[in-house]
Order: C-alpha cells, then sequence, then structure tokens
C-alpha cells in the first residue's frame, strides 16, 4: 500500500516528461498517428498489397480510382500507364522510401556526431581541417550535392542513401560540436577526466549524452528532407530506377498522363506531401519536447 | 567594416579551393577513362588517343593538372561542351539571365507573400486565421515541388487552360536579346502582347519555386515578429499615439526584418536546388535544366562547370547575406 503511495507521488520520470510534453502538440500527435500507419503499410506491403507491384494488367491500363467512373474496386487508387495497380506500387514506395529515410539518417549521423565530438575535442589540430571540409560540403545545396554524388556513383538505391547522407553529414557535424563545445567545459566533465577517463569515454559516454535533443530533433529534420531527396532524385531520373515503385520514379513516368490520367500523378505526390508532413510535425512536437529553448525559434 | 569583410574572404580561401577540387575530381572520378568521358560516344584510334592524353596533360601528375585547372577557371575558361563544341562559359552566360530572372521572381513573390502572411499570424495570434497561416507554412515546407509543379500544371494549364505549359514566351514573338531577362527584353521589343506572354509564362515557375522560401519566410516573420511585439519600445510607440500601423510596420516589421534576412540568404540554397526542378517541369531554358540536360548526355565538362558555378552563386550569397548582416547589426562584426 505505502509503494503505491510513494508512486504517485515520485515526480514523472524523464520519459513520462517528454510524452507530456509531446503530446501536449495535438498536431504533433495526429502525425505521429499518421505516420505509425505509413510505417505499418510499409511493414505489411507484401500482405496490404492487393496486387503485385510490378505486376502489369496490361487490359486495364490507366483505370481511374474506384470512386470514379470507370474504376474497378481491384485497383482503389486506379492503375498506371503500364496497367500496374497504384495502390500497390504506393505500399511498396513507403518500404523503399522510409528506408532510404531512415538508413541515410543513420549513414550521416554516426559519422557526422563522430567528427563533431572529434573536432570539438581538438579545438586546436583535428578541428579546422573537419570544419573546413564540412563547409565545402555546405557550399552546395543538398539536392545538387545528391546529384554530383550519383553521377560519380551512378544510380540505384544504396547510391541514393550515400548521396543523401552526404549532403546531411555536415548539419550532425556542427550541431554535435556546437553542443560538445558547450558541455566539454561543464565541471561534471572536468570530474570525469579528474577521476582519470580518457577522451574517447569523455566523448561518447560523458558528453554525447547530453548533446542528444538538438541531434534526435535535426534527425527528424534530415529524415523528412531525405524522403524529399529521393523522390526529386527520382523525379529526375537519378534515383531508383524503376521498376522499383519509388514515389519519385512513379511521378517521373507519369508527367506524359497528366490530361488523360491525373491520378497518376496526384497519388503518389500526396504519398510523399503526406509522409513528409507528418514527419515534420512529428519533429516539431519532438523538438517542443527536448528542447523548450528551441521553440521559439520556429 | 573593411577587416570584417577580409576576415569573411579569407574564410571562403579554403571553401573555394575544396570546391575546385571537387569539380576537378568529378571527371576523373566517373566511371570510364577522362578521354573516353571527354569525347562521349565516338570511337578513337589508340594514336589519337594518345595524342589528346598529351595535349591535355593528362600524362603529368595529379597536382599538376589541378593547377593548370585552377589557373584554367580563374582565367575565366571553364571548358568546352563535348556536345555543342561551344565554350562553356558562352552556354552559361546565354542561359544564367533565364534562371536568375525566375530565381528573382520566385524569392519576391516569397517575400511579399510571406512577410504580410506571417506578419497577419503574429498580429491575430492564436485565431483561426493565424492557426490557417501556419498549417498552410508547414504544408509548403514539406511540399515536394517537383509534383506542385505539374499539380499546378494541372489546375491552371489543362483544366483552366490560362497558363503554358513550359518555356519562356509564346513561339510567335521572336524577342531580340537585350539584357536576357525576358520581362525586360519583350517591353522593349514594343511588340503588343509579348509582356503579358513572359507573364503567363513565368507565372507558374515563379510560384513553384517561390512556395518554400514563402512558408519559411512566413514562419520566421510570425515569430520574429512576435518576440519584437513584446518590446518595450512597441508599447512606448503605441503609448505615444501612433496609428496601429504605423507601429507595426514601422516599429515592429523593421526590427523583426533581421533575422528574416539571413533566412532569406539561406533560401538561396533552395533557390538553386529548386530551379533544377522546376525548369525541369517547365522546360524553363535556365542553367539547372542545363545542368540536368547535361548529366543525363553525360557531357560532363559542363557538369563540372555547372557545379562550380552553382557553388560559387551559393558561397557569393552567404557572403552577401554575413555583410548585410554586419551592417544591420554592429556586433557580429566583432566576432
Amino acid at each position: 500500500m505505502s509503494a503505491v503511495v510513494s508512486l504517485e507521488a515520485a515526480p514523472p520520470g524523464p520519459l513520462a516528461e517528454f510524452w507530456q510534453g509531446f503530446s501536449a502538440n495535438r498536431g504533433a500527435l495526429a502525425a505521429l498517428i499518421v505516420l505509425a500507419l505509413i510505417v505499418l503499410g510499409a511493414l505489411f506491403a507484401p500482405w496490404l498489397a492487393p496486387h503485385d507491384p510490378i505486376e502489369q494488367f496490361r487490359q486495364h491500363m490507366l483505370t481511374p480510382p474506384w470512386w470514379q467512373a470507370g474504376g474497378m474496386a481491384t485497383y482503389p487508387l486506379g492503375t498506371d500507364e503500364l496497367g500496374r495497380c497504384i495502390l500497390s506500387r504506393l505500399l511498396h514506395g513507403a518500404r523503399i522510401s522510409l528506408a532510404i529515410g531512415a538508413l541515410s539518417v543513420l549513414m550521416s549521423m554516426i559519422p557526422g556526431v563522430f567528427l563533431g565530438l572529434v573536432a570539438a575535442f581538438h579545438e586546436h589540430t583535428l578541428s579546422p581541417p573537419i570544419m573546413r571540409a564540412m563547409d565545402v560540403l555546405l557550399a552546395l545545396p543538398g539536392i545538387l550535392l545528391a546529384i554530383i554524388v550519383i553521377t560519380i556513383l551512378g544510380p540505384g538505391l544504396v547510391n541514393t542513401m550515400i548521396a543523401i547522407a552526404i549532403g546531411a553529414l555536415p548539419g550532425y557535424t556542427r550541431l554535435a560540436r556546437g553542443a560538445a563545445l558547450v558541455e566539454r567545459h561543464k565541471e561534471y566533465v572536468t570530474a570525469s577526466r579528474v577521476a582519470g577517463a580518457g577522451t574517447l569515454r569523455l566523448m561518447f559516454v560523458t558528453v554525447l549524452p547530453n548533446c542528444l535533443a538538438p541531434l534526435i530533433v535535426n534527425a527528424t529534420l534530415s529524415f523528412s528532407s531525405a524522403v524529399l531527396e529521393t523522390a526529386a532524385l527520382g523525379f529526375l531520373g537519378l534515383g531508383v530506377p524503376a521498376p522499383l515503385p519509388e514515389w519519385g520514379t512513379m511521378l517521373a513516368s507519369a508527367r506524359d498522363y497528366i490530361a488523360r490520367a491525373p491520378w497518376v500523378v496526384t497519388m503518389p505526390g500526396l504519398a510523399i506531401l503526406v509522409s513528409v508532413l507528418a514527419i515534420n510535425l512529428v519533429g516539431d512536437g519532438l523538438r517542443d519536447a527536448l528542447d523548450p529553448r528551441l521553440k521559439r525559434l520556429q | 567594416m573593411l577587416t570584417f569583410l577580409l576576415k569573411r574572404l579569407a574564410l571562403l580561401l579554403p571553401t573555394f579551393i575544396g570546391i575546385t577540387l571537387v569539380a576537378f575530381f568529378l571527371i576523373r572520378l566517373v566511371p570510364g577513362d577522362p578521354i573516353e568521358v571527354m569525347v562521349g560516344e565516338r570511337r578513337l584510334d589508340p594514336e589519337a588517343h594518345a595524342r589528346l592524353v598529351q595535349q591535355m596533360g593528362l600524362d603529368r601528375p595529379l597536382w599538376v593538372q589541378y593547377g593548370h585547372y585552377v589557373k584554367q577557371t580563374l582565367s575565366g575558361d571553364l571548358g568546352t561542351s563535348i556536345v555543342s563544341r561551344e565554350p562553356v562559359s558562352l552556354e552559361f552566360a546565354a542561359l544564367f539571365p533565364a534562371t536568375v530572372e525566375l530565381a528573382l521572381c520566385a524569392l519576391l513573390l516569397a517575400l511579399v507573400v510571406g512577410l504580410s502572411l506571417g506578419a497577419l499570424a503574429a498580429i491575430r495570434r492564436g485565431t483561426l486565421v493565424d492557426q490557417g497561416v501556419m498549417g498552410l507554412a508547414t504544408v509548403g515546407y514539406s511540399m515536394p515541388i517537383f509534383w506542385w509543379g505539374l499539380v499546378l500544371i494541372m489546375l491552371f494549364s489543362v483544366d483552366l487552360g490560362w497558363t503554358p505549359v513550359s518555356g519562356r514566351i509564346a513561339i510567335e514573338y521572336d524577342i531580340e536579346t537585350r539584357t536576357g531577362f525576358m520581362l525586360i527584353d519583350s517591353l522593349l521589343s514594343r511588340e503588343p502582347g509579348a509582356f503579358v506572354s513572359a507573364l503567363r509564362h513565368l507565372l507558374l515557375p515563379a510560384l513553384v519555386l517561390g512556395t518554400v522560401p514563402m512558408a519559411v519566410i512566413a514562419r520566421m516573420t510570425r515569430s520574429s515578429l512576435l518576440e519584437v511585439l513584446r518590446e518595450d519600445y512597441m508599447r512606448t510607440a503605441r503609448a505615444k499615439g501612433l496609428s496601429p500601423a504605423r507601429v507595426i510596420v514601422v516599429h515592429g516589421l523593421r526590427n523583426a526584418l533581421i533575422p528574416v534576412i539571413t533566412v532569406v540568404g539561406l533560401q538561396t540554397g533552395a533557390l538553386l536546388g529548386g530551379a533544377v526542378l522546376t525548369e525541369t517541369i517547365f522546360s524553363w531554358p535556365g542553367i539547372g535544366k542545363w545542368l540536368i540536360d547535361s548529366i543525363a548526355r553525360r557531357d560532363y565538362p559542363v557538369v563540372q562547370a555547372g557545379i562550380l558555378i552553382s557553388a560559387l552563386i551559393f558561397i557569393a550569397a552567404n557572403l552577401v547575406v554575413d555583410v548585410l548582416y554586419g551592417v544591420a547589426d554592429p556586433r557580429i562584426r566583432e566576432r
């Protein structure tokens, strides 16, 4: 009995506190639900999709969605110019977009944070070359940098990830370095150093956990721009090659059917917009919950 | 001020070297031998190949080649296009005004709409107007602009027939190039209807390219103005009996503009990247479409130059913003 009472009196744990902050933002909460649905759709795509995403039903080319005249219930969102089921392609496309987004975030976050921490702990030796290299990457807008990398490596699934990750790298490095520079001179770090902790331990065990908030917020932002850039590269014909059902690649081939079959254009675009919007709103909520100081900036 | 400027320029030197390195190695990293890359699809006999290698200095050490490349670039020689056999710098000069015209109009649209909507949202904070504007801004910020362009074409060009689908001006007009800016050239030509045609061609691309900057500017203006509205001098201005409009515009917006300037500068990148997509959708003959077409044609000297130029534009824009910032806020110069 007494245990229950003391539980009620205890202050909320960090997770509960975070959830309180996050769920106060209604938009973020709704976006989280939408995002969860998209993730579920992607995970269970092979079971949810009514058809194979690359199977061509030549007798049903450019069938409109079911609510329009001539629509068929077996192709709820219609078919494209080769008679492929658009809903099935969108569901499988979610796997590609989310996988590229998530993996490219990891591929930029891990080296980026490492470089940032190294730069923060070696202010006069390693920091200048690292930061100047990042300046070079920052001198090109993200999509252009991705285009250069694709020009060198050639289009493809993995190369798209690499191209996007390279563009996102400087953001993490700068953030991690900035946050670590502030933390480095605090007393707990000195105490840890005096207690005999080595530089690596100081970097990753002592300082890094205290720099995580801005890095997590940045991760959601770079996740949403990764989804956008993947689609943009696909649209330009430099991304995931056909017949893989990548959303941007779908749009590129749909351009010629604007007048005849608008749904071929609207559906993949809506999928991109809704996903990016949901991720951005969740990011806003994360920022508000994790770092109230950043709230006023937007 | 001069030392501030020099310091900023000195910081740019390593970036410039880095960018030239990237552009230099691009041609050497692309699969295939640089000569074959440069002559394109045509076959070469080994003798001609060897002669070209020597002629272009590809047998010399890399650092000599790089030095030669930098020297060439600094003297304004950007190489020769494989496809058109024209100097890249000439092609660039012909196409660049189209991109500048598009980007400036997009930025102007973004500024006018973004500033007014952002200010409106700040003044009506917490109301439906505020929520509506901020909702729109979030959607605009998340917009895949290549799709947005297609949707607008679908709506305004295909369904309503209001705007043309592609190009800079209707084909029946033969406008003499004077400034390279179609809006100005069509006015100067005195041909009836030419200016209107140019304007109608520009409208959708400018809206598409301006959407993301517009959303960012609206959000920034709102939050910046909200902060300024709380300041003591705003209360003083109101207490003096100034009209609300004057208080907001002269005392409020002017002070709220400084963070907005930074954001506008950062949007140069979005404009450059967006130009590639927008120009591709609307067949707008600018450097963005040129770059993408050149990649498709494997015209690597053009790609190399395009990258160098884009980076230089971006760096220059950031420098201008830094300097403007230094002018607006003297404290920044001290750092």
